[in-house]
């Protein structure tokens, strides 16, 4: 550790400012602030500082995908071992799910830091921490069989053209994890729908449909059991298919107060009632699978936990987050029922509202001006 | 009596090193004055160096409205007149003599006085700037009239003094100060007291005001905290505030027609051996208070609390309107994957460390920042600690692209940069708020006068 130090400490001179490696700072700032928390010190107003930074708080979100991360390795080759009649154990299951997520874990890691290295270097700015969670959530919204390459581009149009290009971490407007998924899924409509992805080696005889493109199709008894849909034992994307994993994390993120409560709350009240709605009309036989089923079907959870509630792409102000979730849900269900050529509604719904965010918020603060001002004019009257 | 006011939003910062109260009194050989201490004052120096003042003696006026005058708060000689860069003065240092003497403005019963009395003896004395106005925290401008005049007479912030001690025995100088403030405005004077039964009597005995109770965590003890629940701040109003050592200061000038600058100050810090109060004046050097008093290591001497206080040097001296000095360590080291630790020692305001399982333990926090400046990335965090009508990330954005409209309608003069101050202790991005607000502050004044 302290020859660790010495040795940052000898290099450090070279990275400054006249320096051989000047340009490189960013890049080192990065590393070292990686492995040590910096020793500068306030400077103007408060004296003291909270413990916390933002590294702290983007590790505790990669904490809160673990569960999910782990569990879709594991599913990823229960899923196989099944379609193709063969038996396997818990950790056979595990490692070959292993073998088919982690290179898509790396592949998304190193095209998007790459590249938020290079911005970085470009603009002089330090490193942000934003891409750690944005690239533990790209491999898990991905179907398991999808080609490297795909995961590489649409990672890097994702974090040049649904972030950087509107000045980094913090000013984009989509959720850069989605821009990524919706590039896959309008790019390459073929690859990324139908049976075919959702199962490693699938044989073409075996079904190997998920639960919503199932119900899509009409064929809703074909669904399987709720406890499968709740403990994950089901075709999907890597991470969003365990309901019950996905709680695991949610409870990680409600406790430490990382993500905020009211957006995921108001999710799954918005996905609710539009699904009452739907069970009350039932004009069709989608219409009629109960409105809780919803929420442990497809992504909604996942998005729920997640993906709607970065702080960076949903409102800012605390009335904002109950009308930006509600809405979410509430458009996630409706897309999710009523559009056969979108499968998946909360990726649209969370994309769609992720524009209006700026809107709703704009909204809410302009009701606290006018009230500004009439108490202003009430007390010159 | 009316209701108590609870407030929910706030922090409080738990810290080692509580003055314990006990009064040690001491003399020190430098006092000073510091034009920095007050906000736009550009100082025209009436002194040279080697002359010899008493207290009360005129050392300088602002530039801009030359009625007002600072004075001396001991009688020596004038030691040093210390500029900075571009010559600006940053201190008159006196060296006080063996004796106190005092120019003498004239005892005075404040209620037989008129309005323009009162404050030509403030003024003349260099009492006046201890009334300050919002918005913007300037010294009062004399010719305006206040809507209201607030006296927070409990502080919340961290390790900070108690004003029930610091005004024992004084009924009679606050009450002359509050008679002498009474004249001052057509509306009400407002004395905000902590909901607790260590409240003094001095306080709730006072006469001529309107007592309002208020509880809850800092920064309750804020007096714009206090106003915005009492009678907020509108566009073109000015309401005018101050602390209880500055009252007592307005009303020894009515008593005994002195310039008596006499303030008790708390000593605390968690690297302080023994913290406690010291009786001194305005502007005293630290320097008998913190010798032989600091523990071993590398310390950081702040004029005032750790959220708001001005750092100052082991012989700097203590600032005009503070009341309290605070030492703590300096953080300047490395931390091997700091980020990263369970976190059982770390205080924070976040559930994201192991330490918030012991919500009342003490801290001895440091000045280190804990990590790197980066974009705002949280939100709905700083209106957990901010009790106010007001967006703050919002208006800290209006304020950085300069919008003078947007400030303005986002509530910028309901606000001072201390108001800021727990919002930039737990800010995730590490930006420095603080000076933002006081920018956003000076601009808008500029603007609009």
């Amino acid at each position: 550790m302290k020859g660790l130090r010495r040795y940052l400490d000898k290099i450090k001179p070279n990275f400054e400012k006249g320096g051989r490696f000047e340009k490189l700072h960013s890049t080192f700032e990065a590393f070292e602030s990686f492995l040590f928390v910096p020793n500068s010190v306030t400077l103007t107003g408060s004296h003291i500082r909270d413990a916390v930074d933002l590294k702290r708080t983007m590790s505790i979100v990669v904490i809160a995908l673990i569960p999910t991360l782990l569990f879709g390795m594991w599913n990823v080759g229960y899923q196989h071992f099944i379609a193709n009649g063969q038996e396997a154990n818990l950790w056979q299951n595990f490692w070959f799910g292993f073998l088919q997520v982690m290179p898509i874990v790396i592949v998304s890691y190193v095209t998007g830091l790459a590249i938020e290295f290079g911005f970085a270097q470009a603009r002089g700015h330090a490193v942000n921490e934003g891409f750690l969670v944005t690239g533990m959530l790209i491999p898990l919204i991905m179907p398991p069989d999808v080609p490297l390459w795909m995961v590489a581009l649409s990672t890097a149009f994702a974090v040049i053209f649904g972030k950087e290009v509107f000045g980094g971490t913090g000013m984009n407007i989509l959720n850069p994890a989605l821009t990524a998924r919706a590039f896959l899924f309008f790019a390459y409509p073929k690859e990324m729908s139908g049976d075919k992805v959702w199962i490693v080696d699938k044989p073409d005889a075996f079904s190997g449909a998920t639960p919503l493109g199932d119900a899509m199709i009409g064929e809703v008894d074909k669904i399987p059991s709720a406890m499968d849909m709740f403990l994950g034992f089901i075709p999907g994307s890597i991470g969003e298919t365990s309901t019950l994993a996905i709680i695991i994390g949610a409870l990680i993120l409600l406790f430490t107060g990382v993500a905020s409560w009211r957006i995921m709350l108001s999710v799954l009240v918005g996905g609710l009632l539009m699904g009452l709605i739907f069970n009350l009309v039932a004009l069709n036989e989608y219409m009629q699978i109960p409105a809780w089923e919803h929420l442990i079907m497809g992504g909604f959870a996942f998005g729920a936990v997640y993906m709607a509630t970065d702080p960076v792409t949903a409102t800012q102000t605390v009335k904002g987050k109950y009308i930006y979730g509600f809405l979410i849900g509430f458009f996630a269900i409706m897309v999710r029922v009523f559009n056969p050529a979108f499968p998946e509604g909360m990726m649209m719904a969370i994309l769609f509202m992720n524009v209006f965010a700026p809107l709703i918020d704009h909204y809410v603060i302009e009701a606290n001006i006018r009230k500004r001002r009439k108490r202003w004019q009430k007390a010159i009257n | 009596m009316s209701a108590t006011i609870k407030i929910k939003k706030g922090l409080d910062i738990q810290l080692i090193g509580k003055a314990v109260k006990n009064i040690i009194t001491i003399s020190p050989q430098t006092y000073a004055s510091k034009p920095i201490d007050f906000i736009g004052v550009f100082p025209k120096v009436l002194i040279q160096e080697g002359e010899e003042i008493q207290a009360g003696t005129p050392l300088y006026s602002d530039k801009y409205r030359e009625q007002i005058i600072f004075t001396a708060p001991v009688s020596g000689k004038v030691k040093e007149i210390r500029r900075g860069a571009k010559r600006v003065l940053l201190e008159i240092i006196i060296e006080a003599g063996e004796t106190l003497e005092y120019v003498d403005y004239g005892m005075a019963d404040p209620n037989a006085l008129m309005r323009e009395q009162i404050i030509e003896k403030m003024l003349k004395s260099g009492v006046w700037p201890v009334i300050r106005q919002r918005p913007y925290s300037i010294i009062a401008r004399a010719e305006e009239n206040p809507k209201a005049i607030f006296i927070s007479a409990f502080d919340t912030s961290p390790l900070a003094s108690d004003y029930n001690f610091i005004v024992e025995g004084q009924a009679e100088a606050f009450q002359a100060g509050i008679d002498a403030l009474r004249k001052l405005t057509s509306g009400k004077v407002h004395l905000n007291v902590l909901d607790d039964p260590a409240t003094s009597n001095i306080f709730l005995e006072t006469k001529g005001v309107q007592i309002n109770r208020f509880m809850g965590p800092h920064p309750t003890g804020n007096v714009s905290t206090q106003i915005s629940r009492l009678d907020p701040i509108n566009r073109g109003d000015v309401a005018w505030y101050l602390r209880p050592q500055e009252v007592l200061m307005i009303g020894r000038l009515f008593l005994s027609g002195k310039y008596d600058a006499t303030k008790l100050y708390a000593l605390t810090g968690s690297m302080i051996k023994k913290p406690a109060y010291y009786k001194s004046l305005a502007g005293a050097s630290i320097h008998n208070m913190v010798t032989g008093n600091t523990l071993e290591g590398k310390p950081r001497y702040i004029s005032g609390n750790v959220l708001t206080g001005t750092r100052i040097i082991k012989d700097g001296f203590a600032g005009f309107y503070d009341s309290q000095i605070t030492v703590i360590p300096e953080g300047d080291y490395f931390e091997f994957f700091g980020w990263a630790t369970p976190g059982f020692n770390k205080f924070s305001f976040y559930s994201q460390f192991l330490s918030g399982l012991w919500p009342k333990k003490k801290y001895s926090l440091d000045t280190n920042l804990h990590g790197g400046e980066r974009a705002f990335v949280m939100t709905g965090q700083y209106e957990k600690v901010f009790p106010f009508d007001i967006f703050p990330l919002q208006l800290i954005k209006a304020i950085m692209i300069e919008d003078i409209d947007l400030m303005e309608n986002l509530g910028i003069y309901e606000i001072d940069a201390e108001d800021f101050a727990l919002i930039e202790f737990m800010d995730t991005s590490k930006m420095e708020i603080q000076s933002i607000v006081r920018k956003g502050l000076d601009l808008m004044q500029k603007e609009t006068t």
